[in-house]
């Protein structure tokens, strides 16, 4: 036991793989067999990887969740700023500019609304809940864009972990939202056809939540929205740390 | 070669990065400003251009490609560090957030798609799907 504890702890990285993958596998299984598919895999894998952080914040009293335990410490570099950088950046190859024109103007009027709208809700919420400071009103601003552009924008302003984490939450929080109660209220968005649904995916950010909203609406939805989807959170990256950051700063000071 | 998708990522990865930062520099923001954005607008450009001189084949794509799929792993491994007992303690800020960005969303979306002429789709024909396929 002691051996198979030292290879693990030897072998940070692989491990981190190995967690990853079984922690996939079962929210996979989760969101078929408890939901019907309705609460994306993905999202399922996310809730799991924030309740592993919170175990182990509660068992070691330190900042940096399951990786503070020394046995999965490879987790840190796996889900460290450089993986994350590399792997965000490696999604834009899927983008598509010859259909993205097809998607027009509308798809990037409403990605810039999608973008502006929910960062200034967030924003305004941190900021009446006593986060005063820009960078940590930024960063939450920028959750409330998508789980991804939060921390990529905390990490790039400096704002501490615990307001990357609460901006993270944000973000999955509205995925969520918005894979479940996109079905529900397919009628009232007036989802029905292709354009629809790229004003849909442009404002309703995060490609999971879009894409699996659209998937339980009308599956063949799901490419229009998906492709606008996907610049959201290019556009957030690109935004949030720079227009965003100065515009709030400019506002607040 | 694989790994000359990988280095393709990588270049572009630095290369925006250090955009990122001297644009940082430039404006007088001690952060780096939209680097990953950069990098990705970067990544499409170099695609578009390598593509039409027929310099990318489908190996030195899947050199980037695994990287891209391996984009929702990395953000369950990052999920997995975060300092979610602090976050958990402002509780609040996140439900309200979340629920007022997807709350006013959802009102533009329905402006908008009320605004335009447009043909609503035939609901979905009948398909037999089984939901645990």
């Amino acid at each position: 036991m002691q051996m198979l504890e030292k290879v693990l702890a030897h072998n940070g990285l692989v491990t981190a793989f190995l967690l990853v993958g079984i922690i996939t596998w079962l929210s996979a299984r989760l969101s078929r067999r408890l939901t019907l598919g309705r609460v994306h895999g993905s999202a399922i894998a996310i809730l799991i990887g924030l309740g592993l952080a919170y175990y182990g914040g509660v068992l070691t009293g330190k900042q940096s969740g399951l990786a503070d335990i020394s046995l999965f410490s490879g987790i840190g570099l796996m889900g460290g700023a450089m993986l994350r950088d590399f792997a965000i950046v490696a999604t834009a190859f899927e983008v598509q500019v010859t259909e993205a024109r097809k998607a027009g103007l509308i798809g990037a009027c409403s990605l810039l609304l999608g973008t502006v709208l929910p960062f200034i809700v967030g924003a305004s919420i941190a900021h009446a809940f006593g986060y005063r400071d820009v960078v940590s009103m930024t960063t939450i601003g920028a959750g409330a864009i998508t789980y991804i552009v939060g921390p990529v924008t905390g990490a790039a302003l400096g704002a501490s972990s615990d307001v990357m984490a609460l901006s993270i939450a944000t973000g999955l929080l509205k995925a969520i939202m918005v894979m479940v109660g996109t079905p529900f209220a397919a009628g009232f968005l007036g989802l029905n056809n292709p354009r629809s649904a790229m004003v849909f995916g442009g404002l309703a950010g995060t490609v999971s939540g879009v894409s699996a909203g659209l998937a339980a609406t009308d599956r063949r939805l799901v490419p229009y929205g998906a492709l606008v989807a996907t610049f959201h959170t290019g556009l957030g990256c690109l935004l949030g740390p720079s227009a965003l950051y100065l515009a709030t700063k400019a506002i607040m000071t | 070669m694989i790994i000359y998708g990988t280095a393709l990522l990588a270049a572009c990865h630095l290369l925006g990065l250090f955009l990122g930062d001297l644009l940082g520099s430039l404006i007088g923001v001690k952060s780096n400003v939209g680097g990953v954005g950069i990098a990705m607008l970067l990544l499409i450009f170099a695609r578009l251009y390598l593509h039409k001189r027929g310099l990318l084949p489908q190996e030195t794509e899947q050199g980037v490609a695994f990287w891209g799929a391996m984009y929702i792993p990395v953000v369950v491994a990052m999920a997995a560090t975060q300092n979610v007992v602090a976050a958990l303690r402002g509780g609040p800020v996140a439900v309200l957030g979340a629920l007022g960005a997807v709350v006013v969303c959802g009102c533009v979306i329905a402006l908008l798609n009320r605004g335009g002429s447009q043909q609503a789709w035939q609901p979905e024909a009948e398909t037999p799907q089984d939901p645990l396929a």
